[in-house]
């Protein structure tokens, strides 16, 4: 009625996450480790500029070890490179973006 | 009738290599997809096959190009290869000339073994002196290729290529053909009192010294052994280079390119590559420290090996420097390109958020998703266009999607071919004769995948028009100005010229060693996925370091990307050639003048 609803809680559940592929992709591209969630990536997508796409909040998600929705959404990346170009801390977000697509395609375990 | 067992190891080697060319080449060529087979029929006997023909003579024989790059390197291949084919043409006339008529295979090859004494017939001397000059100057090359792989200065290469096993063994036999040759033939010469200079007097000091007839007989056993066991091994080593690099030039002439569903073109440019090792000191990659060794010849390596490569072929800024120097001319950058094909997925259908807008206009600017991280550019050009009175439309000034090459770049073809397609439609319904575009990563794309019916300018070649026809005029200022080349734009798609006449017109260009054809890489490649971001300013240092040699005022480029990687760490200001011209250019009084009759009109 106020254009305002209650949210879900978003608990993080590691009982059910399960964060073997989320180390898996880090050893892979160990720079997430030190994104400060700044969100200047998210700030310049250009994919995130045509559609609802959010490049940080798949790096939060990741980190988590909640894969669900990043399947079907790091699809939507297109590679361009701006994001790396422009992240402060220089994390290799393209590189990122590519093995954890990968992984999450051949590691079908997190159906779990 | 001339024979001995000990010809035995040296015929059936040369038939087994044979066949087995004959099976391997037999199978590429079916493998060939119908459009190039069609190609090679229409083609076979026209010009090119002449031109193919005189091109093995100079690169496979004399080593031309290697030669241009590294003379003594050059020198060192040439006498292996012109030596050797020099020593089978000038043996086969000379055997032909005592038989008079045809012989067996073997037999010119063992003619100072079964003619040992040859005064009696035709300019027998002359050929004993020809054949010994021939042998030496092989045997000089050989010389010099042992000392490589002691000390790879010696033919002025930093770094030479490591060996396989398999390699050495082969490696040996080739070495020992030569110097068997010479013993063989010496001691022949000595105990009969003949031969040339060079065999004629090293037999005269065997025979001085020990009696030379028991070791005759096995000297040439060990000859015909070694060329056996070489011919058997060919295949199954870098050697296979001297056989496969012919089949490539006469694909190359006849037009045949690679496909990346096409196994044939990548295994012939792979099999033609025979270590010479020189695109390893042209790699920028060899200053950085911790990094897998991804030049080409390695990773070259690992695919015939059938080795993993997937780290090599991700590792590799695809700046084409070791492709401009390669002297067999192997298409190394698309090579790698298409090879990382093999590790990612290929979705397809992903991009349909992507709405398709269009507007009609003359000419469509396209900036690029780099370009918006750099605005001035894109402001600099909308002030040319606006300048020039030209109708254009900024294509992708809002919620424009990417051009497809990043994709293309981490192997995902299918991916890329749909932006391709989405982009194009959106280009061909503006109706527009000319499209702008400010990235040469965008450049190379539209150019080589988009099929376009329009022209495709990078802007500095559309800025460089515009100054030439007038429809824009700068004043020239005298601030030198060093010109750093893009990959993609230079040795990527062969503009250097127009960049440079353009600055030329608003500033005083001055150029370095590492300029054109030898530009660095800025480091900020966009194929490279593995380079951490301080490997990338490492690399960026050291050409900010060579492009500010001669202390030039101002670096100006041609590409988002390097103005912001060499921007980052250089003290010298890095402008792009829009932003320059921009700059200088005289602005015409146009709205003045209206806005003058308007307020006239008021009054
Ligand atoms: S820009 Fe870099 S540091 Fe900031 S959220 Fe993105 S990845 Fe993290
Ligand atoms: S590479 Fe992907 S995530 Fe990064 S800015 Fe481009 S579209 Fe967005
Ligand atoms: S790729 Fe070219 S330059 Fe490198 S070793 Fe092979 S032939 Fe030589
Ligand atoms: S393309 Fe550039 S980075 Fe890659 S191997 Fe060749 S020289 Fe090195």
């Amino acid at each position: 009625m106020w254009g305002y609803k209650i949210i879900t809680t978003n608990q993080i559940d590691y009982d059910k996450n399960n964060r073997a592929i989320r180390n898996k992709i880090l050893a892979l591209e160990p720079s997430l480790r030190i994104c400060i969630a700044c969100g200047a990536c998210t700030a310049t997508c250009t994919a995130g500029n045509l559609t609802p796409f959010n490049i940080r909040r798949m790096n939060v998600l990741l980190q988590r070890g909640e894969y669900d929705d990043l399947k079907s959404e790091l699809g939507k990346c297109m590679l361009c490179g701006k994001c790396t170009l422009v992240c402060p801390r220089g994390v290799n977000l393209r590189n990122l973006i590519l093995k954890t697509r990968e992984t999450l395609l051949n590691d079908e375990c997190h159906v779990l | 009738m001339y024979y001995d067992p000990f010809v035995l190891p040296f015929t059936l080697g040369l038939l087994l290599l044979l066949g087995y060319l004959l099976v391997k080449y037999g199978t590429w060529f079916w493998q060939l997809d119908a459009q190039d087979k069609k190609k090679i029929r229409y083609r076979l006997l026209t010009r090119r096959t002449l031109i193919a023909l005189r091109e093995i003579v100079a690169e496979g024989l004399i080593h031309r190009k290697i030669f241009k790059v590294n003379p003594r390197l050059g020198y060192m291949h040439m006498s292996l290869a012109f030596g050797w084919f020099l020593l089978i043409v000038v043996g086969a006339i000379e055997a032909h000339i005592f038989v008079k008529g045809s012989a067996p295979l073997y037999f010119p090859i063992f003619f100072r073994y079964f003619v040992p004494d040859q005064h009696h017939f035709f300019f027998s001397w002359g050929f004993a002196q020809l054949m010994d000059l021939l042998l030496l100057f092989v045997l000089s090359g050989l010389f010099m290729a042992f000392a490589k792989r002691f000390n790879a200065k010696t033919v002025g290469l930093k770094k030479t290529t490591k060996l396989k096993v398999v390699d050495k063994f082969v490696l040996t036999a080739l070495w020992l053909i030569f110097p068997l040759r010479l013993l063989a033939e010496s001691l022949t010469s000595g105990y009969h009192n003949s031969g040339g200079f060079l065999t004629g007097s090293l037999g005269a000091v065997f025979q001085y010294l020990f009696p030379t007839e028991p070791f005759i007989y096995p000297a040439w056993w060990a000859y015909s052994l070694s060329l056996g066991v070489f011919f058997v091994g060919l295949p199954f080593t870098r050697y296979m280079h001297i056989p496969t690099e012919m089949v490539l030039i006469f694909f190359r002439n006849w037009g045949l390119k690679l496909k990346v569903n096409n196994p044939v073109l990548k295994a012939v440019e792979i099999y033609s590559c025979p270590k010479c090792g020189i695109c390893i000191d042209t790699c920028q990659l060899n200053e950085l420290q911790n990094t897998t060794k991804s030049q080409s010849v390695y990773f070259i390596q690992r695919v015939r090996n059938a080795e993993n490569y997937r780290e090599l072929a991700e590792n590799c800024l695809l700046c084409g420097r070791c492709e401009s120097v390669c002297p067999v001319g192997i298409d190394l950058t698309a090579l790698r390109l298409m090879h990382k094909t093999d590790f990612s997925e290929n979705k397809k259908d992903q991009f349909a958020f992507v709405s398709e807008r269009t507007n009609t206009a003359d000419v469509i600017y396209f900036a690029g998703c780099m370009t918006h991280l750099t605005p001035t550019i894109k402001n600099s050009m909308e002030q040319i266009f606006k300048q020039a009175g030209e109708n254009y439309w900024f294509m992708d000034k809002e919620q424009g999607a990417c051009c497809g090459r990043p994709l293309k770049l981490a192997g995902q073809f299918q991916a890329a071919s749909e932006l391709v397609s989405l982009n194009r439609n959106m280009i061909l319904q503006s109706g527009a004769h000319t499209l702008v575009t400010s990235c040469p990563i965008c450049y190379k794309i539209f150019k080589e995948d988009y099929r376009l019916p329009l022209r495709v300018l990078h802007h500095s070649e559309y800025i460089n028009e515009l100054l030439v026809s007038k429809k824009i005029q700068v004043k020239k200022s005298t601030i030198s100005v060093v010109y750093h080349d893009p990959c993609e734009l230079g040795r990527g798609a062969a503009v250097y010229q127009a960049p440079r006449n353009a600055l030329q017109f608003a500033s005083n260009v001055i150029e370095n060693g590492s300029s054109g054809q030898n530009s660095l890489c800025c480091g900020g490649s966009l194929a490279n996925q593995s380079l951490s971001e301080n490997n990338k300013q490492n690399i960026a240092h050291t050409t900010v370091h060579k492009l500010t040699d001669n202390n030039p005022e101002l670096i100006a480029t041609a590409c988002p990307m390097c103005k912001k990687t060499l921007g980052a760490v250089s003290a010298v200001k890095v402008v792009d050639i829009a932003e320059l011209v921009a700059k200088q250019m005289i602005v015409k009084p146009v709205h003045q003048k209206q806005k003058a009759v308007s307020v006239a009109e008021f009054a």
